[in-house]
């Protein structure tokens, strides 16, 4: 969708940006990633050429943009920027409107969107549409500038920091909003920060800069696994593999169809079902299969009786749709070494246990 | 607070002025200044049409002056240009009527030309100060969102810059009002006409009969101009709502 060749950016001595050469997919969010100074910005920039390349060639769906007049060209990609930009002198609506309105689109057709668009970033369009700017908190406003972007439907979106000036708090919130957003549109997004937790959140891909340099590029996962350089290491931090925890799903890492027991099973049938697995305690089902208790081996042996008498509440369960970050903590939470793992309605799907984990975390490694 | 304070202010004002007029009224100068109640009004009509087409004349001249002055290019020659529009507010009023009747003798032209020169300076410094001060995240995002220099300058600066350039406007035609009977001198007539030939024969009447009328006329413009401002700029970037 975006391949840049070998694109260079040189102000008087500097060089900003030094032979960068790089594609993105149609549909994937590239998190152009590094410290200040490092071209990220520069990089972006040059692909609505907002900044013009010193040489080097940009395409955009295989059409050279040097060859696309500007004005047109920018009309056709969204742009947000961290200090946002909405106009104070125009209402919401107008804003998010700005580019529908130069392209000629029909008027009651583009406030329909604007309406449509402000719903999905959780704005009242009854209570927003008529209101300036100024009359919004900062994460509303960047709602609406995320909004405004995406107003006459761009294949492509380049993002400045968007969340960067937004508090902790509100910037997960509104992260994972534009992340559903994304999910739902699969717009092809450059989306510069210097945030390596964002990064590795809304990266499908990151591209890493050092003094104008593509140093690395590639799927978060390996970028913290297995970094190319010193200093892609000491970027993404000496608790890169911390971070991974947050790109595995706990149906990653879990053991699949586990033995399980009913209420009216017998004791001695748990203790074998244990012992031929060698676990120290296994989990009891309802009726159809939902996660209900669980009986631990040191209870259960030499007793006689039903597994239902003798269960003890789960120490904890995890979502099979959770990342391994939550699993982890609440495994700490607990303060135990594994967690049963149930879907949305419960049913008992399998196990994550801490050498699971480490486990799967460590593949990565083994495989180079 | 506030408000008590702002209704006291207004209630001392309205005294003032009460007592004022009782003062003139037991002097018989208000009865005086009746008696050119006909100059006033034809006078008046001269006056405001000085300042009318000066005013307009340097609002035509200086706004698109100031916008120029910002553009790209020609942002450099910004100080140099302004210094020279500076000269016709550090030069005397006089001088550049004077100048102005050799050049161009005597009657309303030449009034008109010193009178527009005066009002320029408030009008091109406050329209350079406005769109300067917009902010420049607003100037990247316009321009990244496909907006021509054009559209950039009509849809985001100038709304935005509209209430400082209209305060430029604001003053310079409340300075031009207040300015305007020195074109008497010159042979344009207008309420300057009463005020010297009152000075002249020693009329307290005839003189406040052109002067009152002057200040009436300057509020009335200030006023005038600050409903416009109220107007004209966008809600959103407007302070007084």
């Amino acid at each position: 969708m975006i391949r840049l060749d070998r694109v260079s950016k040189v102000f008087g001595p500097i060089t900003a940006v030094d032979a960068v050469t790089m594609e993105v997919a149609a549909g994937e969010v590239c998190v152009l990633l590094g410290p200040s100074g490092c071209g990220k910005t520069t990089t972006m920039k040059m692909i609505n050429r907002l900044i013009p390349p010193t040489s080097g060639k940009i395409f955009l769906d295989g059409r050279d943009t040097d060859l696309i007049d500007e004005v047109t060209l920018r009309r056709s990609i969204g742009y947000v920027i961290q200090q946002i930009g909405l106009f104070p002198n125009m209402t919401v609506e107008d804003n998010i409107c700005v580019v529908p309105d130069l392209l000629r689109w029909d008027r009651t057709k583009s406030r329909r969107r604007a309406a449509e668009l402000l719903e999905m970033v959780n704005l009242d369009p009854k209570i927003f549409l008529k209101r300036y700017p100024k009359e919004l908190s900062g994460g509303q406003q960047q709602r609406v500038g995320v909004v405004r972007a995406l107003a006459a439907d761009p294949p492509v979106l380049l993002m400045d920091e968007p969340f960067g000036a937004i508090d902790p708090i509100n910037r997960e919130v509104i992260q994972d909003e534009f992340m559903k957003l994304q999910e739902a549109l699969r717009k092809t997004v450059v989306f510069v920060s210097h945030d390596i937790d964002e990064a590795v959140k809304m990266g499908s891909r990151i591209a890493i800069f050092r003094d104008g340099r593509l140093i690395q590029y590639d799927t978060p996962n390996n970028v913290l696994a297995k970094p190319a350089d010193p200093f892609v290491a000491d970027f993404v931090g000496s608790d890169r593999t911390l971070k991974r925890l947050r790109l595995v799903k706990v149906s990653e890492a879990m053991m699949p169809d586990p033995p399980r027991v009913r209420s009216d099973d017998t004791l001695d049938t748990a203790v074998r079902l244990m012992e031929e697995h060698g676990h120290i305690s296994i989990v009891m089902v309802g009726p159809r299969g939902r996660a209900r208790g669980v009986v631990r081996l040191d209870t259960a042996r030499g007793r006689k009786g039903l597994v239902g008498e003798n269960i003890e509440p789960l120490p904890g369960t995890v979502n099979v749709t959770e990342d391994l970050r939550t699993a982890v903590s609440l495994m700490f939470t607990h303060d135990v070494a594994w967690l049963a793992c149930v879907d949305d309605d419960g049913f008992y799907k399998g196990y994550v246990t801490q050498r699971g984990i480490t486990h799967t975390l460590g593949a990565a490694y083994r495989g180079a | 607070m506030a408000d008590a304070l702002q209704r006291g202010w207004r209630l001392a004002v309205l005294a003032a002025v009460f007592a004022l007029g009782a003062t003139l009224q037991a002097r018989g100068v208000l009865a005086s200044i009746g008696k050119y109640w006909g100059d006033i009004v034809y006078l008046a009509k001269q006056h405001m049409e000085l300042v009318a087409v000066s005013g307009a004349l340097a609002i035509l001249i200086g706004v698109p002056l100031g916008v120029l002055l910002t553009r790209p290019g020609v942002r450099r020659y910004a100080s140099a240009v302004v210094q020279v529009v500076n000269l016709g507010t550090t030069v005397p009023t006089l001088a550049i009527l004077a100048i102005a009747m050799t050049v161009m003798g005597l009657g309303a032209p030449p009034a008109i030309f010193a009178l527009t020169v005066l009002t320029l300076l408030p009008i091109v410094l406050n329209t350079v100060a406005g769109i300067e001060s917009v902010p420049q995240p607003l100037l990247e995002a316009a321009r990244g969102m496909g907006m021509t220099r054009f559209g950039i300058l009509w849809r985001v600066e100038l709304p935005n810059a509209a209430f400082v350039i209209l305060a430029g406007i604001r003053t310079a035609l409340a300075i031009n009002v207040g300015t305007a009977p020195l074109a008497f001198l010159i042979g344009a007539g207008g309420l300057g006409e009463l005020i010297f030939t009152g000075i002249d024969v020693s009329e307290p009447g005839m003189l406040l009969a052109g002067a009152i009328p002057t200040a009436l006329l300057a509020v009335l413009t200030d006023f005038a101009v600050g409903t416009a401002q109220y107007w004209l700029v966008p809600r959103g970037v407007n302070p007084l709502r």
